[in-house]
């Protein structure tokens, strides 16, 4: 990546603009999720209303942000680093407006949960202990995105393993919860899906964090161990 | 979940881009080799010390800014500078164990295997069969059957046959731009040279006929190994399969073409072809 300036200033101001607008999007995003999680743990059905109305402004930023990278590269017909950047955002937008969905699936669950006035499980902890490291890990990664930074966006693939042991473990708990009492079992599962969700969350900011590290280093990472991932930032 | 199923997936390393100074893309056999070219108009150092291997059957661009030396380079290899007594070149071009620069062979000779195309059109005045048939005479002697043979071949592989079949009679004045330049190139290739040496085909060139010479060119290789210099960094993204990147006189930059475009090892190169440069 470089950062001298190009010969024409509409193609910096185009891209920088473009780049603002995924971190809007990633800010936007991130308090659905927040709002979400709130939504469980208080029960607040008029935020949770608001998640869900809400997502249709983070399917309206990922049309707008991937017509945007079209226009430029017709226009510009983009290389090297600047060619990274847009392929980069075009699959971005994506796995941030499946954050988003998962968002609303979270406020949607929320809601299920709440209205039945079911029998609150005792995990809830457990999940927003998920969801804060779900959203710390959509922080860093757009805070990576933002100052190009591989060597963060590194960690962010690294949470995900302890976000992917977090549900494991949710699961085997409300498992137990489960076997001890059956009148649990519907409000459980709707919590596995809760927690499901959020784990996806932690796989999408995984992928972008692997978006980060190819615009910048020019490396395609998916698919990989995350110690050859690790040496490949440090290289 | 998804790291550890993939823990034995290695990376996909692109293919080696050799950075400033380095030579060679070894995937294909080489057909030029040039070591420590320098070259000077007059007293000026044009080209300081290039050395890079030209792969067989593939295509090579030279992309740069204007006075970088890309012409210059594509000059040398059939010694279309030996015209002007002030210029001269030192080092090796290597073709087929003989350093071109040096060699006793007829430069006539030289340049039938190396043949060249010029921005401009330059048809000769006189009718696309002749323009065809002048060169050809100049090293074999065939008979009308057989030349009438070898130009059709000539401008089948040029794309421009069924357009002039009708017509091989006429000047080749009477042609679009865009079929001249092939006709240029059918003249080229009807003496069967090894090498074609293409100094921007194109520049002079609607999209259209652009579009013919770069299909043109995509065929070509297959027979012959193609060096094409070119101010359209996306004419080089699209029809080669390695590119050169020079700067001053320097290889600044040498390696496939995927490579330099999405992943340069150089910031001059990166530079250049995100248009920072300036």
């Amino acid at each position: 990546m470089t950062s001298t300036e190009h010969l024409s200033k509409q193609f910096d101001i185009d891209l920088e603009t473009l780049r603002s607008r995924v971190l809007q999007m990633g800010g936007l995003v991130e308090s659905q999720i927040l709002s979400a999680i709130e939504g469980l743990s208080t029960g607040n059905l008029q935020l949770i209303e608001q998640v869900i109305a809400d997502d249709h402004r983070v399917n309206g930023c990922e049309v707008s942000i991937d017509t945007e990278c079209s226009h430029i590269i017709v226009r510009r017909q983009p290389a090297a680093g600047d060619l990274r950047t847009i392929m980069a955002i075009s699959k971005t937008v994506t796995d941030l407006e499946r954050i988003g969905d998962e968002a609303e699936k979270i406020a949607r669950m929320a809601k299920h949960v709440h209205e039945r006035d079911r029998l609150q499980i005792p995990r809830l902890a457990d999940i927003n202990h998920a969801g804060d490291i779900a959203v710390a890990m959509l922080r860093k990664v757009l805070d990576a995105f933002a100052r190009l930074d591989a060597a963060e966006a590194a960690t962010v693939i690294r949470d995900d393993l302890a976000i992917d042991e977090e549900f494991r473990s949710i699961v085997r708990q409300l498992i137990t919860f489960m076997m001890e009492d059956p009148r649990t079992i519907s409000t459980a599962l709707e919590i596995v899906w809760i927690a499901k969700a959020i784990e996806r969350i932690g796989d999408h900011a995984k992928n972008m964090a692997e978006q980060v590290i190819y615009m910048v280093k020019g490396t395609d990472v998916r698919h990989t161990a995350f110690e050859q991932v690790e040496r490949e930032v440090l290289s | 979940m998804q790291a550890q199923a993939a823990a034995t997936t290695p990376i996909m390393k692109p293919f080696v881009t050799e950075a400033r100074g380095a030579v060679a893309p070894a995937e294909s056999a080489t057909k030029l080799r040039v070591r420590n070219l320098n070259f000077y108009y007059g007293g000026f150092l044009a080209l300081k010390s290039i050395s890079l291997d030209i792969p067989e059957k593939r295509v090579t661009a030279f992309i740069g800014p204007s006075g970088c030396g890309k012409s210059t380079l594509l000059r040398t290899f059939n010694r279309m500078y030996a015209l002007y007594p002030e210029q001269r070149a030192e080092g090796e071009v290597i073709m087929d164990g003989e350093n071109l620069l040096t060699s006793r062979t007829d430069v006539a000779l030289i340049r039938a295997k190396i043949g060249m195309v010029f921005q401009k059109p330059t048809p000769f005045p006189m009718t696309i069969y002749e323009n065809i048939a002048f060169g050809v005479r100049l090293f074999e002697r065939l008979g009308r059957g057989q030349m009438d043979e070898r130009v059709e071949l000539a401008l089948t592989r040029a794309a421009l046959w069924n357009e002039v079949k009708d017509k091989l009679h006429q000047s080749g004045n009477s042609l679009s731009g865009g079929q001249q330049q092939r006709l240029c190139i059918a003249r080229s290739i009807a003496i069967k040279p090894e090498v074609l040496l293409l100094d921007e085909p194109c520049s002079a060139l609607d999209p259209i006929s652009t579009g013919q010479i770069e299909k043109l060119i995509d065929e070509l290789k297959e027979d012959y190994t193609v060096v094409i210099v070119t101010h359209n960094m996306q004419q080089a993204a699209r029809v080669s399969d390695y590119t050169a990147y020079m700067y001053l006189g320097e290889m600044i930059e040498f390696g496939p073409t995927d490579d330099i475009f999405i992943k340069p090892k150089n910031k001059q190169t990166e530079d250049y072809i995100t248009g920072r440069f300036g």
